[in-house]
């Protein structure tokens, strides 16, 4: 990796300081894909401001009906909250499913959907439930956060505090892996919330959408069956040496039925 | 028999320093003044360099020396040795130079142009950015198919439509009779994906010129330090034996990929020279990616003959094997004497023809990868009798009993070269069925189908020839070296042991399974033996450990020097007790005069031997230290049956293996445990190769595949557990009567694995799918 300045943070606003200070810095939250890609010599910042430190950023508080994660929890600590397992058992079961215990004891929510990689498990849930990502300067909605690959709604400098999950009635994530990675090759996290039925998905295009035909054809009979003959258009969806775009359409439908199936 | 002699599952007397982390491998070893390598490697697959301008870069913070390609050149030194020619129809292969650092032209991305050396590993690292090369991009030849098109860019010049060679084993026109009276031909084609081997350990190496002696060290990850430092030696950088030491220290995995001698040893060793301090480089696992030999990549079309009843007529096999850029230093006999001389597989075939055209693509060079030749002979014979099987409607088991060579055939001589010393193959066979349940399949299925699921049930019937080799067999087929092995036993006075063996253990565990040995046959205890292997200043000259061999050839050697030891020893107990030397028994350590009490402990002898006070002075020497070479008769011939049974899931194209039994003919076995780690291991390369391993190069020649992101090694959730036994009918012509383990599962594995996955997908009308049958591909398959 090339030299660079390191900060450890104190608190948000000691963070949001130091990141406006820096030439050219960046806010490293677990470093799951910043590291590797400092060690690949594919980024060069001149300041690097860790989050690790800011205790404000870290915990679980459930009130309201709601879930409210700090932005540098880590996964496994949302994986094996007794207070989500109970509220939303499928962000714990989803938060258990990412990468592997090295990586769900570093990498952290806020990390994670500040990157927005087109795989990543945590943004379905934050559109599927309908979350809201509170930062150092406003809230956002889900639906707005996340507008294109590995593109968020923040603004330079502007830091993640926390995301606020409503409790749904019932929801469900199916992953399909990429067999190599692990990453999602199409993940669907499927809601029935207050406010409607929700299906988010990622892995598949180039930042995690609704697929609203499915969230149509579910709204008036939340079953599986509604699904039937379903798939995602492979239009303007991802192609790899993993998966084509076919593929990948053909999983989205495979999946959504799963959760649906899987949400009971 | 001692508790922890020939037959007990003893663990591993290594694995105390490697689970608590004192294994000292190469990146582990510093020494004084040390300076770090960086090498600048091309990003093209095929390109003329213009120009490498090292200015900037030599003016760097902590930069020492920049050597390149033209450096190299004008030492006058040598190219990398190719270890074995094959002569084809038209004569020898064509063996094109292959320069340690690149200077006209690059032919692989990651082909080496530069190497920087600096204080740091950081500096270094930043150096190389700064070394300014101008590549002039070429077209490039990134597969067989491209490589043998009409007007294809050309990897050499000297190879004229980038054949490497055409070659040939048995008589076509005989084949093609036997083919004229066939009542069934079954055709079939494939593919043997490419694999990148990565090994735990990624390559490294320490170079080190010490100018008192003139003596150079190389410590570096190799399977076979003597044959590093002959090659090097003797044909690269033209040091003698006497003043090059080369020392394998740890090394955490080979599979093949840590037998060849590799650029970056012989450049770190020169420019030690060089620069007169030592010299460190280890790579990253992305070069590991395009730097390590590559394994497989075959593409095969295969014809068998059957009669009414299904008895094998003749065999035809026609391959084009991918050799990479350059030939490593074992790629041209991978394709050839270890594979075509397989095709016969466990069974009587009588006419047998392969041909094998090798051919240079503008990829990293391909080179033995555990089985070597071996595996892609049994995945041709093994696809190819299953599909037999189902096309005329015979159970794929009872098709193998019709065919196999009978017990009582041995030795049996095939049509291709090789003479099978002994097998079992019905028992072998008749264990695996049982323990995978063979006959509750269809129950099984149809449950499965209740689910929705595909459920498919394979065999691999497999053979190998192992215990490489016999020195003037493969001496007449082209190798450059002996294939003997060697090995000292030094008693020391008190009566421990070391054993100095020139194979060498990356995993294997031959720290035990040697000690087990001497245990046994000395009646020591095994704490009482130290093994060491892997420093060419210690021991003599072996040829390392590969094809299965440390058992089979360095386990006679041991055995051999063995009886070398009681021999002596005896005369001295003979002395001792003023007794014949004929009448003197050796058991459990103890030397008896026969039919009496009279007996002297083996430590005694041992003090005796190094204590010459009261001893036959005129007849024997003092001293209890025999050093034996054992050259082997033939090879030997591992041999089972693997059996897989899948589920898959026709939604998504997921293959899950159910269940895996394995039933193998390793010979005598030493260490039941350790066999059986091995056949873990290997079945799981095995189905890695099946299923999850794709080597993948883009058409301009980039590696799509670079890292663990898209190169999928197998996980411990991807097997389930297996049923693994043995069943022994030992080699009649070594010593122990060994025939080796090593390779098994990953030759048997994949064709067990794609036999159950086309059986699954049989009856969904899909009649062709390669490996790795990745879940995109059998949805594919299954929509097509």
């Amino acid at each position: 990796m090339h030299d660079f300045t390191y900060h450890a943070a104190g608190s948000v606003a000691d963070a949001a300081a130091k990141a406006a200070a820096g030439e050219d810095a960046v806010l490293m939250a677990g470093g799951m894909t910043l590291l590797p890609t400092l060690k690949q010599r594919l980024a060069q910042p001149s300041d690097v401001v860790d989050l690790g430190g800011v205790a404000e950023l870290r915990g679980i508080r459930v009130e309201g009906g709601a879930v409210t994660v700090g932005a540098m929890t880590v996964h496994d600590a949302v994986e094996n909250s007794s207070e989500v397992a109970a509220a939303i058992p499928a962000l714990a079961a989803l938060a258990g499913h990412i990468g592997d215990p090295q990586v769900r004891n570093r990498g952290t929510i806020g990390g994670s959907i500040a990157n927005n990689d087109p795989a990543a498990d945590y943004p379905a849930a934050l559109v599927g439930l309908g979350a809201t990502v509170c930062t150092d300067r406003r809230e956002i909605a889900a639906d707005d956060f996340f507008t294109g690959m590995f593109e968020t709604a923040l603004e330079e400098g502007e830091i993640v505090t926390s995301v606020r999950f409503p409790a749904p009635q019932a929801a469900a994530y199916m992953k399909f892996p990429n067999p190599a990675s692990r990453y999602a090759i199409v993940g669907v996290f499927v809601a029935r919330t207050a406010g409607g039925v929700r299906v988010a998905v990622t892995g598949a295009a180039g930042c995690v959408y609704r697929e609203t035909a499915m969230e149509a054809a579910l709204e008036g009979n939340f079953s599986a069956a509604a699904l039937d003959g379903m798939t995602a258009s492979a239009d303007d969806l991802n192609e790899d040496i993993h998966a084509s775009a076919e593929y990948r359409a053909h999983l989205v439908g495979v999946m959504a039925r799963r959760a649906v199936a899987a949400c009971g | 028999m001692p508790k922890d002699g020939i037959g007990a599952s003893v663990k591993r007397k290594e694995d105390y320093r490697f689970i608590t982390g004192q294994g000292a491998y190469t990146d582990d070893i510093d020494r004084p003044g040390q300076a770090w390598a960086v090498f600048v490697r091309s990003p093209h697959a095929h390109a003329r360099i213009a120009s490498v301008d090292t200015g900037a870069a030599a003016a760097m913070p902590g930069v020492v020396k920049i050597l390149t390609g033209a450096d190299y050149a004008a030492d006058g030194l040598g190219g990398l040795p190719c270890g074995w020619q094959v002569t084809g129809k038209d004569g020898p292969m064509v063996e094109p130079p292959h320069p340690p650092l690149a200077a006209d032209r690059v032919r692989h991305v990651g082909d080496q142009v530069a190497v920087v050396i600096a204080n740091s590993a950081a500096e270094a690292r930043d150096a190389a950015e700064a070394v300014a090369v101008e590549y002039e991009p070429l077209a490039a030849a990134a597969s067989i198919d491209a490589a043998l098109s009409p007007g294809a860019p050309q990897v050499h010049d000297e190879a004229p439509g980038n054949l490497c060679y055409d070659w040939e084993l048995g008589d076509k026109a005989d084949v093609d009779g036997a083919f004229a009276g066939a009542h069934h031909v079954t055709r079939i084609e494939l593919v043997n994906n490419r694999l990148v081997p990565n090994a735990m350990e990624p390559r490294a190496a320490v170079a080190e010129y010490d100018r008192a002696t003139r003596e150079y060290t190389l410590y570096t990850t190799s399977q076979n330090p003597h044959v590093i430092r002959l090659l090097m030696g003797a044909f690269v950088l033209q040091l003698p034996e006497h003043r090059l030491r080369v020392v394998a220290p740890d090394v955490g995995g080979g599979f093949g990929s840590k037998i060849f001698h590799y650029a970056e040893e012989a450049i770190l060793t020169w420019a030690a020279g060089k620069v007169a301090r030592p010299i460190k480089w280890t790579a990253e696992r992305a070069e590991s990616f395009v730097t390590d030999a590559h394994g497989r990549d075959h593409v095969t079309v295969a014809e068998l003959a059957l009669d009414a009843d299904g008895r094998f007529l003749g065999l035809k096999v026609d391959t084009k094997a991918n050799m990479g850029a350059y030939l490593s230093t074992f790629a041209p006999c991978v394709p050839t004497y270890l594979y075509a001389t397989l095709l016969a597989g466990q069974y009587t075939t009588p006419k047998i023809w392969c041909g094998v055209q090798a051919v240079f693509t503008h990829t990293v060079p391909v080179d033995a990868y555990r089985g070597a030749g071996r595996p892609e002979a049994t995945f041709v014979v093994e696809r190819i009798v299953e599909t037999a099987a189902h096309e005329m409607g015979i159970d794929p088991a009872e098709l193998r009993r019709r065919n196999f060579v009978p017990s009582d055939a041995f030795p049996y001589q095939t049509p291709v070269a090789l003479v099978y010393d002994s097998g079992d193959y019905e028992g072998t066979l008749a264990a695996a069925l049982a323990d995978a349940d063979y006959d509750g399949f269809a129950a099984r299925r149809a449950e499965a189908e209740s689910r929705g699921k595909l459920r498919g049930i394979g065999l691999s019937a497999y053979i190998e020839a192992c215990g490489i080799a016999p020195s003037a067999v493969v001496g007449s087929l082209g190798a450059r070296a002996g294939l003997y092995e060697c090995g000292e036993v030094r008693v020391h006075p008190t009566g421990s042991v070391t054993f100095f063996t020139g194979t060498h253990s990356h995993g294997q565990g031959h720290e035990t399974t040697f000690a087990q040995i001497i245990a046994e046959r000395l009646g020591v205890d095994i704490d009482a033996v130290e093994v060491v292997h892997g420093d060419t200043s210690k021991i003599p000259f072996g040829m390392g450990t590969y094809g299965s061999r440390s058992l089979a050839v360095g386990g006679s050697a041991l055995a051999r020097a063995l009886d070398k030891v009681e021999t002596k020893a005896k005369r001295i107990a003979a002395h001792l007790m003023e007794a014949s030397e004929a009448d003197i028994e050796f058991a459990d350590g103890q030397f008896t005069v026969a039919g009496t009490d009279r007996s002297v402990g083996f430590g005694d002898v041992a003090l005796t031997a190094y204590v010459p006070h009261n001893y036959p002075i005129e007849e024997l020497e003092p001293g209890l230290d025999e050093t034996a070479y054992y050259d082997p008769a033939n090879f030997t011939f591992p041999a089972g049956c693997h059996v897989c049974e899948v589920e898959i899931d026709p939604d998504t194209g997921a293959v899950e293996i159910v269940n895996f039994a394995a039933s193998d003919d390793f010979g005598n076995v030493i260490n039941p445990m350790i066999v059986e780690g091995q056949v873990h291991g290997g079945i799981v390369q095995g189905v890695g190769q099946a299923l999850l391993e794709g080597c993948v190069y883009g058409d301009d020649g980039q590696l799509a595949t670079g890292s663990y992101m898209d190169y999928t090694m197998p996980r411990a959730d991807d097997v389930p557990s297996f049923t693994v036994s043995t069943r022994t009918t030992p080699c009649p012509h070594n010593p122990l009567g060994a025939k080796g383990c090593g390779e098994a599962g990953a030759i048997a594995a994949p064709a067990a694995v794609m036999n159950a996955v086309h059986d699954a997908l049989g009856s969904r009308g899909v009649s062709r799918i390669d490996m790795p049958a990745t879940p995109a591909r059998v949805w594919q398959a299954l929509n097509a």
